[in-house]
């Protein structure tokens, strides 16, 4: 719709005009904020406002709004952090937190100049149409309803429908003592169905949804029916499933969703913070071998209107696309201001938090491996006896030694090169740098998941993207129940 | 600066909706000051102080529910907040189970007997903060030669209160304190993988919170005895779960004996009350009336006396935990279980959950397993509720012969959680609380271990 519109500047404005938040309250702060010294300080203003409606068999069960404001002050001396934060935007409260995230600078030199010049944004990676969070209450009842009744449609085993359609708006302030004041909008929205299948006394149920930075264009792309129709189908399938094997076997993994493989794998161990401290498995391994050499990975937060793409990080830092693996050999890693201080590299631009509540950390955001020669058929075809992964609950990796869990959601065995039964949901276990190292055919098919994977890392969530091409894995450990 | 006493709070969002044409409605406000000191290799890494502020308004008119949530209480805008909170339940269908408890269930007493505050913790002083932490990190750096890193330690405490108040006439609040202080060390194994393990304490009272040193050392010992790990053999065999891994899984199965997951049909526990499930040994309980522990609570989150709910009792399944909307969905009556956040609605779970102690020692009921494997960490999210299928990736030790042979990494445990119940043959006398949740332990006779 309407002309570009520059996120940074509408940010700026909007915490001025409602808050009477402008460069000189701002100078203010991050002058109270650095009173005992410290190496910089920066002030986060967080203004989030949330939707939600959900349909519960049939009806619609309720509807939900939040709305939370607020600011995050940050004081960095070294490697080391004082922090703070209020929801109150009034002076006082938030001269009362500069003062006490300064505690951490006691001793320390008195940083120069203060720099609060407001700068745009250079690109939008988000879309531009209406956003979810300005449509009326009616027509997000009516997708939802939608979505009911093609779940319904699909299969007279489907007993009971819910699906929620959620939306959120983020408006950021960043301003740091030592840079420009940087700002952005963020919009998110999700879109969310869950089908049971009732066969007799046997109950299925499945889940599926997706979404992104963008609005209401997002359902031309993906219908409420599409979403649905996917959900029931999982709950169907999951009626005429078998036991999983027990043990090591190839294992291929559909492109798209198993790119939690990567994340789990190899992506949480490459934030900085764990390898300044030393406790990453890939410690000192950048220009190293760390995988097959069929295997290029990269972090990309600029993918247009991904759930994990940002225009700016937390940290007020521009976002790109960072090579982390390039053919097997590990380029860098993932950084925010105090880790690219640590090792004296350029941010990364990954520096994230899930609210101003929350210190920055290094994180991922739209993290997938590149296409490679082969085509699916190739890689599946060449299995003899295996399974193929195609969609995942969730993972789980242990940072310091890369030890990984993924739960499949669909899955099948695969007999003779050929996709035969699918599987009770199970787990695959392995180690991040093994697996990765045991990629022996990656496909020419790449996608990207749909968005609906949330990060947790030391109680934060963020929002990020997974994507893989189809994968084959010459040994994992399947945790299945069947020893045949 | 507004007003942000949580019990006027929350009487004030009621009056205001019900001034607004909201029939019924329930507010619940939170504040707390929350305080972290991280410590790591001996130096202050992070300092964090906040104090914070939040509430939550229900209004149900016809049967039509909504819920928002603010922390922006400026009198306009905590106005304007309650309005679109009452205008917004017209979106919803009316549904005849949605109202407030009735009358006769609310609670009356305060937690005074709950032990839920201690004043020792506000006013602990920032230096003995970063001296016990780091009194703990530096237990575990100390503890073995091969002890390499550490991922530091840190000491966090929470003061706080809840309100809540509703159109009944329900208001009431108490004050709470937690402190938690945790820590991770790791060793360097000799194919140069690094091996981890992390232990922590967290209690209402200062006094009740375990030393320091001792934290440290536990968990630089559980670090080292992770070394030489490798994957185990894929087999049938005999599983034990530690105490706090068998308190995952009394937590898994508790998630599926609610309320909610019942009328979703969303559990393997429907249709199944009265039947014996678990073996004789098995007794889970929910009880919100322990004094001091993390999920003690006088009334839940819409204001029911909190009570004790048994779940099982030596292996019979009881029932479910209800709140006051899933109970009257399921023709039942609300447990007082309902947990509220700010921004949903109430729903059914577990307060204090404890898998009752037997009578036999740990120790014997690892001499008394010829071969098997003791699980000591849990990881994944491999569990389905409606179907009870479990698949969880593990570490431990493999047992042969009644003693602990080898550490054990990279491997899988599966079955499914009523023949789990079902098989547990020993349970253990060494209950150990973990926060909200207690359990000694557990012995299941059989399940599969994946491995290579």
């Amino acid at each position: 719709m309407a002309a570009m519109s520059d996120p940074s500047r509408e940010a700026g404005q909007f915490f001025a005009d409602r808050y009477g938040i402008d460069s000189a309250r701002i100078a203010s702060l991050l002058s109270d904020a650095l009173a005992q010294g410290g190496d910089f300080a920066e002030l986060f203003f967080e203004h989030r406002s949330n939707g939600a409606i959900s349909l519960e068999d049939q009806q619609i069960k309720s509807a939900a709004r939040s709305v939370e404001q607020g600011v995050g002050i940050r004081v960095v001396k070294g490697d080391s952090i004082g922090y703070a934060y209020t929801e109150s935007l009034d002076p006082e409260a938030m001269r009362l937190a500069a003062g006490t995230a300064a505690r951490i600078g006691e001793g320390g030199d008195r940083p120069t100049a203060i720099d609060t010049t407001p700068v745009g944004a250079a690109e939008s990676f988000y879309g531009e149409e209406a956003l979810l969070s300005d449509e009326p209450a009616a027509a997000k009842v009516a997708l939802l309803e939608r979505a009911d009744r093609a779940a319904r449609d699909y299969d007279p085993s489907i007993a009971r429908v819910d699906a929620s359609i959620a939306d959120e708006r983020k408006v950021v302030l960043v301003a740091r003592s030592d840079g420009q004041i940087v700002g952005d909008v963020q919009p998110l929205m999700r879109f969310n169905v869950m089908a049971l299948s009732q066969r007799g006394e046997s109950r299925q149920t499945a889940r599926t949804g997706g979404g992104g930075r963008l609005g209401v264009e997002y359902f031309e792309r993906v219908t409420p029916e599409d979403t649905a129709r996917e959900a029931a189908r999982q709950a169907v399938l999951l009626q005429d499933a078998v036991d999983a094997p027990a043990g090591e076997v190839p294992v291929v993994l559909a492109a798209g969703d198993s790119g939690i493989l990567l994340h789990e794998a190899i992506g949480h161990g490459l934030e900085a913070d764990f390898n300044r401290k030393g406790t990453s498995n890939y410690t000192d391994c950048i220009g190293q071998s760390v995988a097959s050499d069929l295997v290029t990975v990269v972090d990309d937060a600029t993918v247009a209107q991904s759930r994990g793409s940002i225009n700016v990080d937390d940290e007020g830092n521009p976002t790109k696309r960072n090579t982390l693996i390039e053919g097997g050999i590990l380029r860098g890693y993932l950084h925010d201001e105090i880790s690219a201080r640590h090792f004296g590299v350029e941010p990364t631009g990954s520096g994230r938090r899930q609210s101003f509540k929350h210190p920055i950390m290094p994180r991922m955001t739209n993290t997938y491996m590149l296409p490679g020669p082969s085509t699916p058929d190739e890689v599946i075809g060449s299995v003899e006896k295996g399974i193929y992964c195609v969609s995942f609950s969730g993972g789980q990796v242990n940072i310091s030694n890369g030890d990984f869990v993924f739960s499949t959601t669909e899955a099948y065995l695969i007999e003779k090169g050929r996709i035969t039964a699918p599987l009770r949901t199970t787990n695959l276990i392995g180690n991040g740098p093994e697996a990765l190292s045991r990629v022996s055919m990656v496909a020419n098919d790449y996608a990207l998941s749909d968005g609906r994977w949330t990060c947790g890392k030391e109680g934060q969530s963020v929002p990020v993207g997974v994507g893989l091409p189809t994968v084959l894995v010459s040994s994992m450990t399947v945790g299945g129940t069947n020893l045949g | 600066m507004a007003e942000t006493a949580p019990l006027d709070l929350a009487g004030r969002a009621v009056e205001l909706a019900e001034g607004r044409g909201a029939e019924q409605c329930d507010a619940i406000a939170f504040s707390h000051t929350e305080s972290t000191v991280a410590i790591r290799l001996g130096e202050i890494e992070k300092l964090i102080e906040a104090t914070s502020h939040s509430l939550g308004l229900r209004v149900i008119t016809g049967g039509r529910t909504a819920v928002c949530s603010t922390s922006d209480f400026t009198p306009a805008a905590f106005d304007q907040f309650v309005a679109e909170t009452v205008e917004l339940a017209r979106i919803s269908a009316p549904d005849e189970h949605a109202g407030l408890p009735e009358p006769e269930l609310l609670a009356t007493g305060g937690g005074d007997s709950l032990q839920l505050y201690d004043e020792r913790i506000e006013s602990l002083p920032l230096d003995d903060r970063i001296d016990m932490a780091r009194a703990c990190e530096a237990a575990a750096l100390q503890f073995d030669a091969r002890i390499t890193n550490s991922e530091g330690a840190s000491l966090s405490t929470r003061i706080g209160e809840v309100a809540l108040a509703n159109s009944r006439g329900f208001a009431a609040a108490y004050p709470a304190t937690s402190i938690s202080l945790s820590t991770e060390a790791l060793a360097d194994d000799e194919d140069g993988k690094k091996r981890n393990a992390w232990w922590f304490s967290a209690e209402r009272s200062l006094r009740s919170l375990m030393d320091p040193e001792t934290i440290g050392r536990i968990a630089a010992q559980r670090a080292v005895d992770q070394l030489g790990a490798r994957k185990a053999d894929t087999k049938r065999v005999p599983v034990i779960f530690e105490p706090m891994m068998a308190a995952r899984l009394a937590g898994d199965v508790a998630g599926c004996a609610t309320g909610g997951a019942l009328y979703r049909g969303a559990t393997f526990l429907a249709g199944r009350t009265g039947e014996t499930i678990g073996s004789s040994l098995v007794t889970i309980v929910d009880d919100p009336g322990v004094p001091a522990r993390a999920g003690s609570r006088p009334f839940d989150g819409e204001g029911v006396t909190a009570r004790r709910t048994v779940l099982f009792e030596e292996g019979r399944f009881e029932g479910f935990l209800f709140d006051c909307y899933t109970a009257r969905r399921m023709d039942a009556r609300t447990t007082g279980s309902a947990q509220r956040g700010v921004s949903s609605l109430p729903s059914p779970g577990p307060a204090n959950l404890v898998f009752e102690a037997g009578e036999t020692p740990a120790e014997e009921i690892v001499a008394d397993t010829r071969e098997g494997l003791l699980v000591t960490a849990l990881m994944g999210f491999g569990f389905n509720p409606t179907t009870g299928d479990y698949s969880r990736g593990v570490g431990g030790f493999w047992i042969e012969n009644g003693e602990i042979a080898y550490p054990v990494a990279e491997a899988n445990i599966s079955g499914d959680v009523a023949s789990m119940l079902g098989n547990v043959d020993a349970v253990g006398s060494d209950l150990t609380w973990f926060g909200s949740s207690a359990a000694p332990t557990v012995r299941v006779a059989e399940m599969t271990v994946s491995g290579v």
